[in-house]
């Protein structure tokens, strides 16, 4: 692996955004370490799951089904383990459980996956839900001495690591074949790809984050059931800041996430009730004024000003 | 038995609602998430019909179905046909389809809990019991399946004998075809939309009368629907029947056997039977 003078360059910036980050907790311990931590944790989410859905166009909704589960994980094993192997346990059953989910579905085409996703949380939780009912208890205590700035942190370390998965990902053989199917699938086919194992494979990278976020988070709820763990919106939220950003640059769901986790705030704050209606009017704009999100509109932009120069 | 009954009055409900997204979906190709959406709208008007006015549901669907059917052809209108025409392949438009519809479905849900709030709405129609093969059934239910075989019936009788059912037909089938002899694509997607769409509401507003509704549940429709859609095979009217007699009683079975809270994963499993191994659909063919 050779690495241009560009390369390390951004690595070098990466880092450094990522050092300035990790300061936060020093500065502010209250709403904007809160906040931080709603951003680090739809970073993680949102830029994993563009690393899936961007090149292959497939809408995932499963986010709330993995990060539910790995709350789960966390709530039942905190007693008897370590929180970090926790979080590592948590990512090996997502990956696990993505992958069936992948091999039952993305043999076939594109909806079926998205159905099966749809209702994916909802099937989970009624599962946990009846699993308690019959064995009389009722939800999960999680009691640790992590803090908001210890959340904060590890979910800031878990953005790193996905941003390091996603461009090496970007630079081996498995992202060139994603890139061709994303283009065209019949030719990646024609051309010897294993379409649908390179599909699975890397469905697998957002179920394992998904569920390590949703380890990682469990502390933070301290009491957990099925309806909050498994609640469906969050998977659309991912959907709709990684679509905002754009899902087509690694760096691009970030920039949907920041704005958009002001706007819930601001719109959760002021009108409660009116959450759905945002998330709803969020989609139209998504799909008929920002299609391909902030980093398509910048690339409009700058071929308009390109053309502009050379006239 | 009393179970097996039980689960196909429930599935002619069913029926209904799968086949109008079916002809939203095998017809003018959007695959339209807000389906459950236009179905609780139904039952919310049927509720409302009845508690201010005492209107029957029956008399009701005959508000519904002209005022959906013109939501829907405006929606079709001025929504989706925008999304099919910059769409450059099938790919494409399914994913902005599946997006705008996700928008629409929210919106949808968010102006229902302004307007009526979260909680749950029912009332009380026609709930005296009624006897059939020995056992007790109650008679909206009853009732509703009985509708709903009429409206199936007549749809299937139209799309099997009259000239625009033979056109609908052929762009499911074929759309690329269906312009060269001179079928008028865009008009009969926008009228096949509308029509799922007011097929959708009249079931919503016949379910209204025995099953409790609210304005969030209109999600758990919509996946059935496609489940039942997929199952039965995308365009084809006997397959979606069968079908969703089946996740009738599958689900009457699982929620009366084992708990009423596992209906979903009734519904998963059998998607799942389906995806793994006849993912043409029941009565389809392979695709060679």
């Amino acid at each position: 692996m050779s690495l241009t003078a560009t390369d390390i360059r951004n690595l070098c910036l990466a880092s450094l955004v990522f050092a300035i980050c990790a300061l936060l907790p020093l500065g502010d311990q209250g709403y904007w370490l809160g906040l931080g931590v709603t951003i680090a944790m739809f970073t993680a989410l949102a830029t994993s799951w563009a690393l899936f859905s961007g090149p292959t166009h497939y809408i995932s909704l499963a986010t709330a089904a993995f990060f539910g589960v790995g709350t789960y994980v966390t709530g039942l094993g905190i007693d008897t383990l370590p929180f970090w192997s926790l979080v590592g346990l948590a990512g090996v059953i997502g990956a696990v459980l993505a992958a069936l989910v992948g091999l039952a579905t993305l043999r076939l085409s594109g909806v079926y996956f998205v159905i099966f996703t749809l209702g994916l949380a909802e099937l989970v939780r009624q599962v946990i839900t009846w699993v308690q009912n019959n064995s009389g208890q009722k939800g999960l205590y999680v009691l640790t001495d992590l803090d908001e700035a210890g959340i904060y942190w590890w979910l800031l370390g878990l953005s790193a690591a996905v941003f390091l998965t996603g461009w090496l990902i970007g630079r081996s053989r498995l992202g060139f074949a994603l890139r061709i199917i994303g283009d065209d699938e019949t030719v990646a086919a024609h051309s010897g790809i294993n379409t649908a194992r390179a599909k699975v494979l890397l469905f697998m990278v957002p179920g394992a984050v998904a569920a390590m976020t949703g380890a990682i988070l469990a502390p933070r709820y301290v009491y957990i059931e099925p309806s909050l763990a498994f609640a469906p919106i969050l998977s659309f939220q991912v959907v709709i800041m990684a679509l905002l950003g754009g899902a087509s640059r690694l760096w691009g769901p970030v920039l949907g996430v920041i704005p958009f986790t002001f706007l819930l705030e601001a719109v959760s704050s002021n009108f409660p009730n009116q959450t759905t209606l945002v998330i709803g009017v969020a989609f139209l704009v998504i799909v008929y004024l920002l299609p391909g999100g902030f980093v398509g509109l910048m690339g409009r932009i700058n071929r308009h000003l390109n053309t502009r120069e050379g006239a | 038995m009393d179970i097996l009954i039980t689960g196909i009055l429930l599935g002619g409900t069913y029926a209904l609602i799968a086949m109008g997204l079916n002809l939203q979906y095998g017809v003018a190709r959007i695959m339209n998430l807000a389906n459950g959406e236009i179905l609780v709208a139904g039952g919310y008007f049927a509720f409302i019909a009845y508690t201010a006015t005492q209107l029957s549901p029956i008399l009701t669907i005959f508000l519904v179905a002209p005022l959906a059917f013109a939501l829907n052809w405006l929606i079709y209108r001025l929504m989706l046909q925008p999304l099919v025409n910059r769409a450059k392949n099938r790919g494409q438009l399914e994913t902005d389809s599946i997006l705008a519809t996700f928008g629409l479905s929210f919106i949808g849900v968010g102006l229902m809990l302004s307007f009526f709030g979260g909680d749950y709405f029912s009332y009380s129609f026609m709930a005296f019991p009624v006897e059939l093969l020995g056992n007790t059934y109650g008679a909206n239910r009853v009732l509703s399946f009985v509708m709903a075989v009429l409206i199936c019936g007549a749809l299937y009788l139209w799309l099997n004998r009259s000239r625009a059912g033979l056109s609908i037909r052929a762009i499911a089938t074929a759309p690329a075809s269906a312009r060269l002899v001179g079928i008028d694509v865009k008009h009969l997607s926008a009228l096949a939309f509308a029509l799922g769409g007011a097929v959708t509401a009249v079931g919503g507003a016949l379910i209204s009368t025995y099953l409790t509704l609210d304005a969030s549940t209109g999600v758990v429709f919509t996946l059935k629907a496609l489940i039942i859609v997929i199952m039965g095979g995308v365009g084809d009217v006997r397959g979606t029947i069968v079908a969703a007699l089946l996740l009738g009683i599958l689900e009457t079975l699982v929620a009366s056997l084992l708990d009423p809270g596992l209906t979903l994963a009734a519904a998963y499993v059998m998607f799942l039977g389906i995806l793994l191994f006849r993912p043409q659909g029941l009565f389809g063919k392979k695709p060679t």
